[in-house]
């Protein structure tokens, strides 16, 4: 059998960005996938004729810029380009809009309250403030805070200064910062229900948490240190669906001379003596390599394709304790037109950003109730798009493709799994809410792909669905993730390593995650690093 | 909650003027209005003012209005001048600080009655004013769109005002308010300004703001009036000193990095701060700069040569001590000022320090190493400015 350098399970974009870097410093590196097609959660299929959708994730600004150029993307033809806009509408039939222009935003936060005109000011510059701590962090490895190396000292003595140089005020923002509620955070600069409602969406997006509990307001952050063209905060479509980030890594881990194996699912890593041999294929197969990186999330890793016995306990306990809680669902729509939303004229600049029907935290909180009694949100909080305005590849002419994330959506329906009815139910409790903003929306579907949590494991192979392979709350966070004592993305078996969203920084498309992990693996190799460091941000 | 509105700029209450005079169609976004940056011909427009009277359309500037028993006592706590001295129909410059005496903006207080004031402001600060005011019984209101405003500069400015009609003008003394029926209407004039010339600010009702402007031109004809833009503006504030909030100094609350901000002290506005009076926002950290020393000190710089020294690092010796902030060739006073930020134990005037400027030529960029004093302050300060009654070129 073909012996390869490292075998990397998972060809989503981790695991691709990994298996590049590898393949850019000599290894021979094979990348397997269990889909016929590549891209993980980012994907773009067509699965109505002419039409594609970006199945899972669907906007893109946290993908480092670092990668991006080093790795070649856009010759390998990925384009990003940004949008603005986006509304909040209220169910009186008024609406936020959430202007790209800042001064004409100002206008319309002062239309709902002056205040808080004046103090969008203060919580955007606050919210850059703790942007600006965690971004340089994004393409290191975190420090191991019981570690005595020399590496480990100088990088928490780096945390430290950067926490420092926040002053004493900054510091004790920043704690409180990474505990409170996305709602308690913006309780403490605005009155009006729209404009929190407007912004909370980003504390909840893909967590199974409410805007009221604890440690919400980090998720937000993750969502603003992203950044287009150096635009802190900006979010951009990948042209030609999300899809085309991992054509575009593919591209350029194929001309390093990797190997992608779609319809090879991994059954279990090969462990021999405390060391990692190679993975065994579902189908049977065999493949060799002294190297195995595993892209699935920590529980699957642990304790799917690995067998217990070759795991120190506490690993599969860690793994068995993991949070990565299905929350999501996601509504993918072919339009036969452009639909038209009450009060709101169609030519607005606001249509081209992301869409909500929630216009107050008690109305998002209660959505989150209706996720703990393990059903859908009756009025649940989406994130709407309509991508096509902007991408014309993704629809023929004149024809649209929406986007619908959907929070809440718990992955077991009242302890049972989702059934054909609770789908349907899902899917129609999404449709009636935007027609009820949207009177021509209902007759504009010619097709709609609904995804449940369920359904979204299934595919790709995310537990539960987690779309960020495990919460982003504090416990599981930096030198915490996926689990204490394992967040350099080494194993507990030599040679064995995790590139995923599950490892530090962290899920959204970023991909620094299975860049991370190649230094790792490289420097364990005693390779020259191929994997670039972080921008300046200053 | 107000209607919707799809108007991406808002028009001040003279656009429709402004319109009309503006032949070169330089527009600028001033918070969120639409405002000429230039008419005609930026010289001309500065030469107007320093020559004739220039009209400067000032309505997008944030204005608050404050009444109420505790109005005066609440801006005393608000600010950190010593407004219970300033009288009725009395105006004056201050800036305000967060609790660790940081600049949050400058700006004019006018007091126009018993409890009752208005702020100009650079920056929106209601969610600030309204913190400020736990435990005063004071009412705030954001006033902005509710009032026209217009600077009305230069040596024949009087002059104009006298011609409309407003009889006893020339007597306004400096930082006076007086107030004048204008058809039917009432017209506010300030003896205020941003240019360190003889000059008003008027204010009114924005439905007489076309007529009043009709009755200044015509009134102005005969003395060279013009319309000038921001342009112009900066090229004028800059000869007679005055900060640019934004450009001079960040204000506190939109400072991300941290120590960007900066104290009354380190703007070269100590004047402003009075510890004689009842607690203010950033008594304490004022309080305790003043005994232990500023980190930065604000300094006009007389700079040699005729390049404008934009951008440039000062330097004592071979000592980076800090950057320009703001800089100018002053047509009238004929001299290359810059404004700049070092550091303290730099900013004594007389200092004698060193400014790096890059300029560009046909493509040719340029390094030249110019000397620089620390001058006391405006290059340009003419007696015209503070005499009453006033002058009548």
């Amino acid at each position: 059998m073909k012996k390869y350098d490292a075998i990397i399970i998972g060809a989503g974009h981790n695991g691709l960005t990994n298996a590049a870097y590898l393949a850019k410093a000599g290894l021979k590196v094979l990348v397997l996938e269990k889909n016929a097609y590549i891209g993980g959660a980012t994907v773009s299929r067509e699965l109505y004729p002419n039409w594609k959708y970006s199945n899972c994730s669907y906007v893109c600004s946290l993908l480092r810029p670092e990668i991006i150029r080093d790795l070649e993307l856009p010759r390998h033809g990925l384009q990003v380009v940004p949008y603005g806009g986006g509304v909040t509408f209220k169910e009186n039939g008024d609406y936020f809009g959430n202007h790209a222009d800042h001064e004409r935003l100002l206008r319309e936060v002062a239309r709902h309250s002056k205040r808080d005109a004046s103090a969008y000011e203060r919580y955007e510059a606050d919210v850059m403030k703790q942007t600006r701590l965690i971004r340089p962090f994004l393409m290191r490895t975190p420090p191991d805070p019981t570690s005595l190396k020399p590496r480990d000292l100088k990088e928490l003595a780096l945390l430290a200064k950067s926490f420092g140089s926040m002053g004493e005020e900054g510091l004790a923002d920043t704690m409180r910062f990474w505990t409170m509620s996305i709602g308690d955070f913006l309780d403490e600069y605005f009155e009006s229900d729209v404009i929190k409602a407007h912004l909370a969406g980003s504390g909840i997006i893909g967590t199974a948490l409410g805007v009221y509990s604890p440690g919400t307001a980090y998720v937000l952050l993750h969502h603003y240190m992203g950044d287009v063209d150096g635009s802190v905060g900006a979010w951009g479509f990948a042209r030609g669906g999300m899809g085309s980030v991992a054509a575009a890594l593919s591209k350029s881990f194929l001309s390093f001379g990797g190997t992608i194996k779609c319809d090879a699912e991994a059954a279990q890593i090969i462990v021999k003596n405390g060391k990692a041999k190679g993975v065994a294929l579902a189908n049977g197969d065999e493949l060799y390599a002294d190297i195995v990186v595993s892209n699935l999330d920590p529980k699957r890793t642990f304790l799917k394709i690995m067998d217990e016995s070759d795991l120190p306990a506490d690993v599969v306990t860690k793994a068995k304790n993991f949070k990565i809680r299905g929350s999501s669902g996601k509504l993918n729509i072919a339009l036969d037109g452009l639909p038209t939303f009450t009060g709101l004229p169609k030519e607005s600049p606001l249509c081209l950003g992301e869409k909500h029907f929630s216009d107050s935290l008690p109305k998002m909180e209660r959505a989150y109730d209706d996720w703990k009694a393990e059903t859908w949100s009756k009025d649940p909080y989406v994130d709407m798009l309509i991508p096509t305005q902007i991408d014309p590849t993704m629809a023929p002419p004149g024809k649209h493709m929406m986007s619908v994330f959907v929070q809440y959506a718990p992955p077991k329906i009242n302890g049972g799994d989702w059934t054909a009815e609770d789908k349907a139910g899902f899917e129609k409790t999404v449709i009636d809410q935007i027609s009820n903003y949207s009177p021509d929306f209902k007759d504009l579907i010619l097709h709609c792909e609904t995804r449940t949590p369920q359904d979204i494991e299934n595919e790709v192979g995310l537990t539960e669905g987690n779309i960020f392979m495990g919460e982003l709350t504090f416990d599981q966070l930096l030198f915490n993730r996926p689990f204490p004592g394992y967040a350099q993305y080494r194993g507990p078996v030599k040679g064995m390593y995790m590139c995923s969203s599950g490892t530090h920084p962290g899920g959204g498309v970023m991909a620094a995650p299975g860049a991370n992990a190649a230094r790792e693996i490289l420097m364990d190799l005693k390779l020259t690093n191929t994997v670039p460091g972080g921008y300046d941000d200053d | 909650m107000m209607p919707h509105d799809e108007t991406m700029i808002l028009e001040t209450p003279f656009h429709s003027r402004c319109l009309a005079l503006c032949e070169i169609n330089l527009w600028e976004d001033w918070k969120g209005y639409r405002s000429a940056a230039a008419y005609t011909s930026v010289e001309q427009e500065y030469f107007a003012v320093r020559s004739n009277t220039g009209v400067f359309d000032i309505s997008p500037m944030i204005k608050y209005r404050f009444t109420g028993p505790d109005a005066g006592a609440y801006l005393n706590r608000l600010v950190t001048r010593d407004i219970s001295k300033i009288a009725v129909d009395r105006v004056a410059y201050t800036v305000w600080c967060d609790d660790n005496g940081q600049v949050m903006d400058d700006g004019t207080i006018f007091h126009l009655a018993e409890n009752d004031y208005r702020l100009c402001a650079y920056a929106r600060c209601l969610d600030w004013l309204m913190w400020s005011a736990e435990g005063f019984d004071v009412t705030i209101v954001d006033e902005t769109a509710d009032v026209a405003a217009l600077a009305v500069q230069g040596p024949t400015s009087c002059a104009v005002f006298k011609d409309m009609g407003f009889d006893g003008i020339e007597h306004l003394k400096p930082f006076g308010i007086a107030r004048y029926p204008f058809k039917g209407a009432e017209v506010m004039i300030s003896r205020t300004g941003f240019t360190g010339d003889l000059g008003y600010e008027i204010w009114i009702d924005p439905t007489f703001a076309e007529p009043f402007w009709d009755d200044l031109f015509a009134a102005g004809k005969l003395r060279g009036i013009r319309a000038i833009g921001s342009a112009a503006l900066d090229m004028l504030r800059t000869e007679t000193g005055f900060l640019q909030a934004g450009i001079d100094f960040i204000p506190a609350e939109e400072a991300i990095r941290t120590g960007r901000s900066r104290s009354p002290f380190e703007l070269g506005l100590g004047w402003l701060v009075s510890f004689d009076k009842p607690v203010f926002n950033g008594r304490k950290a004022l309080l305790k700069e003043k005994q232990e020393g500023s980190r930065y000190a604000f300094v006009y710089l007389d700079v040699e040569g005729n390049k404008p020294a934009e951008h440039a690092f000062i330097y004592s010796g071979s000592k980076e001590v800090g950057t320009v902030t703001t800089a100018a060739w002053c047509p009238t006073a004929k001299t290359n000022v810059a404004f700049a930020q070092v550091d303290a134990q730099y900013g004594k005037v007389g200092q004698k320090l060193v400014a790096e400027i890059y300029y560009e030529r046909e493509l040719k960029w340029t390094r030249v190493m110019a000397k620089c004093t620390v001058i006391e302050g405006a290059v340009f300060n003419p007696p015209r400015k503070r005499q009453t009654p006033a002058p009548d070129f």
